[in-house]
Formats: C-alpha cells, sequence, structure tokens
C-alpha cells in the first residue's frame, strides 16, 4: 500500500512578454496526466481585475483553487478601500497566500501580468512557496524549457550584437511580442506531448494606448468592460492537438 | 464592534482586531482544538471499487454509463451495484473507486438537498451547483490527506442547457463533450472523441446510446474488472432517467482458434 499522493501534474505551458504599455500572458489550454489528454479546454490564464491577468500552472485542483482564493481576496479589498488592488500590491499578496502553505504548499507556477498604476506593463512570476521576482519575460510549465531561451534571445538580445550605432530596442512592439508568443507555442506543441490543442492570449493594454495593429490578429476578441481604463483583449487560435 | 452577524454569540479572540475596524479576509476560528488530531491515521486504499464511468454529450442532453460491478480487489463481488445515483430532477452523478467513499457521497449530497429545500426560495440544485459542491468537498478532504477516494462525473440538463464535468480523489476538475473514467480513458475515450466531437449537437440519443453500449462491450472484452451488465443514464429536458440492468452481448468464439499464448501454433 503506497502513500497517498495529494498533488499530480496536469502538464501545459504558460507565457508572459511585457511591453512598454502593454502586457502579454498566454497559455496552452491542454489539461493532461501522465499520457492520458484530460481536456482539450481548460484555461489556465484568469482576469484578476481589469489591468491584471494570473496564469497558473502545475497541479490544476491547487491552481483553481488558488485562483479562487485570489479573487476573494481583491473582492476584500475592493470593499475596505473602494478601489481595485495595484499590481504591485497583488504581486505581494500573492507572495503571503503562497508562503501561508508554506509546509503543504500550493503546488502552483503563477505568473502575474498587467499594467501598473504608472502606466507600465510588468510581468512578475513566482515559485511554489511565493519567491517572486518582476521581469521583462518568464515562461513556467514543463515546457519551460523549450520556451524561455527563444524570448531571452529576442526580447532581452542576449548573445546578440546590434548593428553598430543603433542599440538594441528596450521594449518591442506588440505585433512582434504576439508572434514571437505564437511561434513559441506552435514550437513547443512539435515537441512537447503535454503542449497543444488550443492557445489563448491575454493582452492588457495600458489607459488610451493605440492596438498597434492588433486587430488583424485571427481570433481576436475585446473583454474590455470599463469605458476608459485599460483595455483587454484575447485571441484565441488552435494548436495541433497530436 | 464585530459587525458580522455569523460571529456574534460565537467564541471569539479580541486579541485580534479588537474594535473590528475594517473587513478582513479571515472569519475568527476559535473552536478548541483536538490535541491528538496529528496521532490519527489517515491515508487509505480503496476497498470494495467499481470500476469506469463514461458519459457524452448529445443532441437533447447527457448521456452516462455504467455497469453493475463492485469488485473486492480481483474477486467480483457485487453484481448488482448501481453506480450512477440521480441527485434532484436535474443530476446524475456516476462514480468509479471506492464504493462505500460513493455511498457517503450519496448520504451527503441528500443531506445538502434537504439543507438548501428547507430555506424554501425555489431555488432547486443544478448540475453545476452539484459539481462545485462535490469539487469544494473532493479538495477539501485531499487537503486533510483523507480523500474520498473516488472519480465521478457529473452530468445534467437545466435551463436549457447541458453540463458535463469531471471530479477526483485529488480535486481535480475538468468538462468536456465526452468524458471517461479509470480504465474507460484509455479504451473508451478515444471511441467516444471519434464519435462525438464536433457532432455534440447532432447526435440523437439512439447514437449515443449505441455509442455507449458499443464502449461498454469493449471495455468488458479488455478490463478484467467489468461486468456485462450495466445501465445507461439519460439527462435531457424531460428530466433524469437510469435504465434497467442491460446485458452486452458479446462473441467469445475466436477463442476456439487459439493454440498457446502468443506464437505458438500448436
Amino acid at each position: 500500500m503506497s502513500l497517498f499522493n495529494p498533488y499530480t501534474q496536469n502538464g501545459g505551458t504558460i507565457l508572459a512578454i511585457v511591453g512598454a504599455d502593454f502586457s502579454v500572458v498566454a497559455g496552452d489550454t491542454r489539461q493532461s496526466e501522465g499520457y492520458n489528454i484530460q481536456t482539450r479546454f481548460a484555461p489556465k490564464v484568469f482576469r484578476l481585475t481589469d489591468r491584471a491577468l494570473l496564469a497558473v500552472n502545475s497541479f490544476a485542483a491547487d491552481g483553481n483553487m488558488f485562483v479562487k482564493k485570489v479573487k476573494q481576496r481583491l473582492e476584500w479589498y475592493r470593499h475596505a478601500h473602494a478601489k481595485d488592488m495595484p499590481l504591485r500590491s497583488i504581486a505581494r499578496l500573492l507572495q503571503t497566500m503562497l508562503y501561508s502553505g508554506r509546509f503543504f504548499p500550493y503546488y502552483v507556477y503563477n505568473i502575474l501580468g498587467g499594467i501598473e498604476e504608472d502606466g507600465s506593463g510588468a510581468v512578475y512570476s513566482f515559485d511554489p512557496v511565493g519567491s517572486f521576482e518582476r521581469e521583462t519575460c518568464r515562461a513556467a510549465g514543463p515546457a519551460q524549457s523549450l520556451l524561455q531561451p527563444f524570448p531571452d534571445n529576442q526580447i532581452y538580445f542576449r548573445n546578440q550584437q546590434p548593428a553598430p550605432g543603433t542599440p538594441h530596442p528596450t521594449h518591442l512592439p506588440l505585433k512582434v511580442v504576439l508572434a514571437l508568443v505564437i511561434d513559441s507555442f506552435t514550437s513547443a506543441t512539435e515537441r512537447h506531448i503535454e503542449v497543444g490543442d488550443a492557445l489563448q492570449i491575454y493582452i492588457v493594454l495600458a489607459k488610451g494606448r493605440s492596438l498597434q495593429g492588433l486587430e488583424g490578429a485571427k481570433g481576436l476578441e475585446e473583454l474590455t468592460i470599463s469605458e476608459d481604463g485599460e483595455r483587454i483583449f484575447l485571441v484565441q487560435q488552435d494548436l495541433k492537438k497530436d | 464592534m464585530d459587525h458580522f452577524p455569523t460571529n456574534w454569540g460565537r467564541p471569539r479572540n479580541d486579541m485580534f482586531d479588537a474594535y473590528g475596524t475594517y473587513p478582513i479576509h479571515q472569519r475568527p476560528d476559535n473552536r478548541p482544538k483536538d490535541t491528538f488530531a496529528d496521532s490519527v491515521q489517515r491515508t487509505q486504499q480503496p476497498i470494495v471499487t467499481g470500476t469506469s464511468v463514461l458519459a457524452i454529450k448529445f443532441k437533447d442532453g447527457i448521456m452516462m454509463a455504467a455497469d453493475n460491478l463492485a469488485s473486492y480487489g480481483s474477486l467480483a463481488r457485487f453484481k448488482d451495484v448501481q453506480r450512477l445515483h440521480p441527485v434532484g430532477r436535474y443530476t446524475v452523478i456516476g462514480a468509479g473507486g471506492d464504493m462505500s467513499d460513493f455511498q457517503h457521497i450519496q448520504h451527503i449530497l441528500e443531506e445538502v438537498q434537504i439543507a438548501e429545500s428547507t430555506q424554501q426560495d425555489g431555488h432547486e440544485l443544478g448540475p453545476v451547483e452539484i459539481h462545485e459542491y462535490m469539487s469544494q468537498v473532493m479538495y477539501a478532504r485531499r487537503s486533510k490527506l483523507d480523500p474520498l477516494w473516488n472519480s465521478l462525473l457529473i452530468g445534467g440538463f437545466k435551463d436549457g442547457k447541458r453540463f458535463l464535468s469531471y471530479v477526483d480523489l485529488l480535486g481535480t476538475t475538468y468538462s468536456a463533450s465526452t468524458l471517461a473514467t479509470g480504465f474507460g480513458a484509455y479504451i473508451a475515450q478515444p471511441l467516444l472523441r471519434k464519435a462525438v466531437e464536433g457532432h455534440e449537437d447532432d447526435l440523437t440519443a439512439e447514437q449515443a446510446q449505441n455509442i455507449l453500449e458499443y464502449c461498454m462491450r469493449v471495455l468488458f472484452y479488455r478490463d478484467a474488472r467489468s461486468l456485462d451488465k450495466y445501465q445507461i443514464a439519460t439527462i435531457t429536458a424531460e428530466g433524469v432517467n437510469i435504465s434497467g440492468s442491460l446485458k452486452l452481448q458479446t462473441s467469445w468464439d475466436f477463442a476456439e482458434n487459439i493454440r498457446g499464448y502468443g506464437a505458438q501454433t500448436q
């Protein structure tokens, strides 16, 4: 009789990339357990507020419960303070919530993305017990080692010299970032069995910014609620199902 | 000053936010603690078990199938067990795994329905509510390291909408138009996906029944812990209907041609 294991791995992969005035948080929708595909459509990226997105990965039961609890804490904050929680405060909240499970952790790798109070795009990535850092781009999940090197080169320009006289850009435009995300996921789908089925890319645009060519994207849907605040979009595309 | 009526009259600890100055997310928990809680043994293994449960969405609702067997290890112990259970007028829950835990689940579902009906507000629990409730219960039990050792399929039809979802001993949940637990996930799921995916809104009840019967037959041939006696539950706008026991027609004639255990021909 073997000991009951309260955890399992449900596969999938998430990726978040930041721009000067936008944030992109993406995840595939496949949920698996071992060699079984449990479902082809189980979203891993969630809207927390008008300007914050949370992607969760690893053990889906913990991930879904954690998102539920975070949303409840945000609602308590809204009633107590008559405003939404700012992004950097949500990041700190995630840390304390995760660490409270230090001796029976939420087996979840979180990536928080959105627009800061100063209008800049921000991405924060976390480990299962709450260690976190603000970054420009982060991939998490089983295909992390396939995805992360690509934006390391294309976003941080590691191991690349710029043309003489023209320094590397500090931020990339939305169209370029979107293409990078789609290519990252199609590549991961090719070589990792747990990645595939469909891709959801959430985009948060800072207040008053233009769509920067987003209109033409395949599978685009606008999810914005507030009239004069940040805008949220979802681009949903198929990935290979094998 | 505590603003929340549900805290009044209950044990409280004024050291923590003595004046109730602002809303905080944590309710006070001042119940007496059990000093011997740590010495309780909890982890289990399933004893009397049911095997696969299958379910699909079809044009008019949901159809679910499960055989009538509860095994005691390799012994086919109880051959008239009903593993599909109606909950209210809109939902059916099908269970694989430990049958005593399933009986407990049936009991707590009955209790929650009674509690909800005493509200007398005209609201009835539908499949969405039953699934949410069971997800919370299963996850809470796994978080105490004392799981209800089951894989559950919850299917139903309410307010014009079909519902089909899975929840298991870890609190893992997922939803799709075809679901199968246990052995069924390996053998039946590919057959169900091929037949149903893309056709959820065209599949008739007869076609749905045929594909489920076909999968139950394949499972009986291949799953050593299955039985050729099973039931089908159908949930539509007309309500819940769980069939009587159906017998599978099988053919074992191929056995006569077998010599040896593999490559041997004589």
